[in-house]
């Protein structure tokens, strides 16, 4: 934006709050500096053009620009800020509360979400607002959310608009389209995920941010996304990640090794070099994933199925060729 | 905020702020608003040939700068801040929220307290702050105790389980910090065995205590820049590279790789830098064929010991 604009502007947003009464486009070009001048050889196109932007800029940082005319026998619309809508409300804040925003405000590292926040932390400066304070010394809270598909799901959600992308089901392979209602978006472990409505397939489904290939696109108008009362987002999400253990499997571990599955057990015991596990689990190849990554220092005794799927891994890597 | 186009919230925010503060430095005025001080002086320049209609002497925006102070009157019609745009309401709203649920953290309170103001302050902009969750995983007693000794700057007896090596390691840390990264705390310390700032993730530290020891920091330990991701690969770093099947294509979404290459038949080529090769040897052996060590040809030899030796656990005949 150019000074000349942003002079413009900001005599433009000064004359607005200034004025009880709607001001005509005509009189908004009488009154702010910057516009081409009215009159025999004014440019009235380049006027209107200038001041449609100008309008749709200040509505994009939020100004609430008011549309209206003064009395029914004047039929042209008019234009002004309300002060009370305008300004940031009175905030009165212990010192304790202001560096709380501090510390909050740090929180995002997305660039928009860290954008707005910052935006946010300056027009609290202006109020008076010390939000620098000692709180939140030595702790460095941080969430990323370098999904490119993010920014465009974030804004569906707040806005609760409908949306299709194309999704790869597992990473790979070829990507389908999804018509999706989006509910929310939430961080879990480190990634984020979508929840929502499948139009297609008419039932509630989670995406993974990351495997959503190329642009989400709007599919259908902003406020049309009904989201269902008291849905846990949370809980979708760790619905998806984690299927429930309802089988338990016997381990020989090694003495000493494994202590990420002794954490986890429900029956441990002791016996001479080799100890006994017990620990549940939801599918042979979970277990697999869990197990098989210790070598010699875990067993799979039982059930056969989950014996089977560990030793099919270990077998398949043993068997592999050198590399040349 | 150096954008052109952040400017004009800029000045909207400026003006409210000096009104409030006559005679502030330059300088501190410019370090709070994020910008250069001459662009601070060329925001001054602009503010000053601003103001109502008609733009005569007394209708414009008074600036008055002397021996580096700045006072500024004559702007009533924007004397109080923007009221925040739901972008920035939701940013703080969810920020506020996600770390006042944070089991164990000594500021919960006056977050709480905040989070409650600014919500009643922002009213609807917000009200997509439920739609928004952030999960972190809860650590409060090994977060309070570790944050109350970096506080306290005491020394720390960690017993810490190193997955990668199925190991429960000892070792005393000078605590510095504590991180949040991407739902998961990090407690950043100089280890005083390894004698370098190392990372431990709160939910594998077994057990800690506090010793009645002062934490002595070394002016090498700095805390390392994060803004780059966590695990930052160096130079003395071993190169494996990883062929998988599209059964394991998790991998290269899960662990920072160097390069990612596609094959032919959706398989993927994987190359990556470690200092311990022990994980990956794990790794490959969970894989179970559907990923592979390409190189070092040693670590691919070693993995598929390993799976031998584990057969022979099972009692399997070692494969011809």
């Amino acid at each position: 934006m150019s000074a000349r604009k942003t002079e413009r502007l900001l005599n433009l947003v000064i004359c607005l709050l200034a004025t009880r009464r709607y001001l005509t486009a005509g009189q908004i070009r009488d009154a702010v500096p910057g516009y081409p001048p009215d009159g025999p050889g004014g440019n009235d196109t380049a006027f209107r053009r200038m001041f449609e932007r100008d309008k749709e800029e200040l509505r994009e940082l939020g100004i609430p620009l008011e549309t209206g005319s003064h009395s029914v026998w004047d039929d042209e619309v008019g234009y002004r800020i309300a002060r009370r809508h305008y300004a940031l409300p009175e905030i009165t804040l212990a010192p304790d509360e202001a560096a709380a925003l501090g510390l909050a405000a740090r929180l995002w590292q997305s660039a928009g979400l860290a954008h707005a926040a910052s935006g946010a932390l300056l027009k609290l400066r202006a109020a008076g607002i010390d939000t620098g304070g000692e709180l939140g010394a030595g702790l460095e809270p941080r969430v990323e959310a370098a999904e490119p598909a993010f920014p465009a799901l974030f804004e569906a959600v707040r806005s609760r608009r409908p949306v299709e992308f194309d999704y790869r089901r597992s990473g790979v392979g070829a990507a389908a389209r999804r018509r999706v209602e989006p509910w929310g978006v939430v961080s879990w472990r480190g990634r984020w995920y979508a929840v929502g409505r499948d139009r297609d397939r008419q039932a509630a489904r989670v995406f993974r941010l990351s495997r959503v290939v190329g642009p989400v696109r709007p599919a259908g108008p902003a406020g049309s996304v009904e989201v269902p009362a008291g849905v846990d987002l949370r809980a979708a999400v760790a619905a998806y990640d984690d299927v429930p253990a309802g089988r338990l499997a016997v381990l020989r571990v090694r003495a000493g090794a494994a202590a990420e599955l002794r954490r986890g057990a429900v029956a441990e015991r002791a016996g001479a070099g080799w100890d006994e596990l017990t620990v549940a689990f939801a599918e042979p190849e979970r277990l697999a994933d869990r197990v098989v990554g210790f070598g010699a220092d875990v067993v799979v005794v039982d059930p056969p199925d989950a014996r089977a799927a560990a030793l099919s891994r270990l077998r398949a890597v043993a068997a592999e060729p050198s590399p040349a | 905020m150096s954008g052109a186009t952040d400017r004009l919230p800029r000045l909207l925010a400026l003006v409210p702020y000096l009104l409030a503060h006559p005679g502030a430095r330059l300088a501190d005025v410019a370090a709070m608003f994020e910008v250069t001080e001459r662009q601070l002086r060329s925001d001054l320049d602009l503010l000053w040939v601003c103001g109502l209609p008609g733009h005569g002497p007394g209708d414009l925006i008074d600036v008055e700068l002397t021996e580096g102070t700045v006072t500024l009157s004559n702007a009533d019609a924007i004397a109080r801040p923007l009221r925040l745009s739901s972008d920035e309401a939701l940013a703080l709203v969810v920020a506020l929220r996600t770390l006042a649920d944070v089991p164990g953290l000594s500021e919960r309170d006056a977050l709480d307290r905040a989070l409650v103001k600014i919500e009643t302050a922002v009213g609807d902009a917000a009200g997509a702050a439920d739609r928004i969750a952030v999960a972190v995983e809860p650590e409060a007693e090994v977060l309070a105790v570790a944050r109350a000794a970096a506080a306290g700057r005491r020394r720390l007896h960690l017993q810490y389980y190193v997955p990668g090596r199925d190991e429960t390691t000892e070792r005393d840390v000078d605590p510095m910090r504590l991180l949040l990264v991407d739902g998961r705390w990090y407690l950043e310390g100089w280890c005083r065995s390894a004698e370098a700032v190392r990372l431990f993730r709160l939910d594998r530290v077994v057990g800690l205590s506090v010793l009645d020891l002062p934490a002595e920091l070394p002016p090498q330990a700095q805390p390392r820049d994060v803004d780059s991701g966590l695990f930052q690969p160096s130079d003395t770093d071993e190169v494996v590279t990883l062929e998988l099947e599209p059964a394991a294509a998790w991998v290269a979404d899960y662990y920072p790789a160097d390069s990612v290459e596609e094959l032919p038949e959706d398989r993927l080529l994987v190359r990556l830098r470690t200092p311990d090769t022990r994980w990956l040897r794990r790794l490959a052996l969970r894989l179970g064929g559907s990923g592979r060590v390409v190189a070092p040809a040693e670590l691919a030899a070693a993995v598929r010991a390993d799976a031998a030796a584990a057969l022979a656990a099972y009692g399997e005949p070692r494969p011809g």
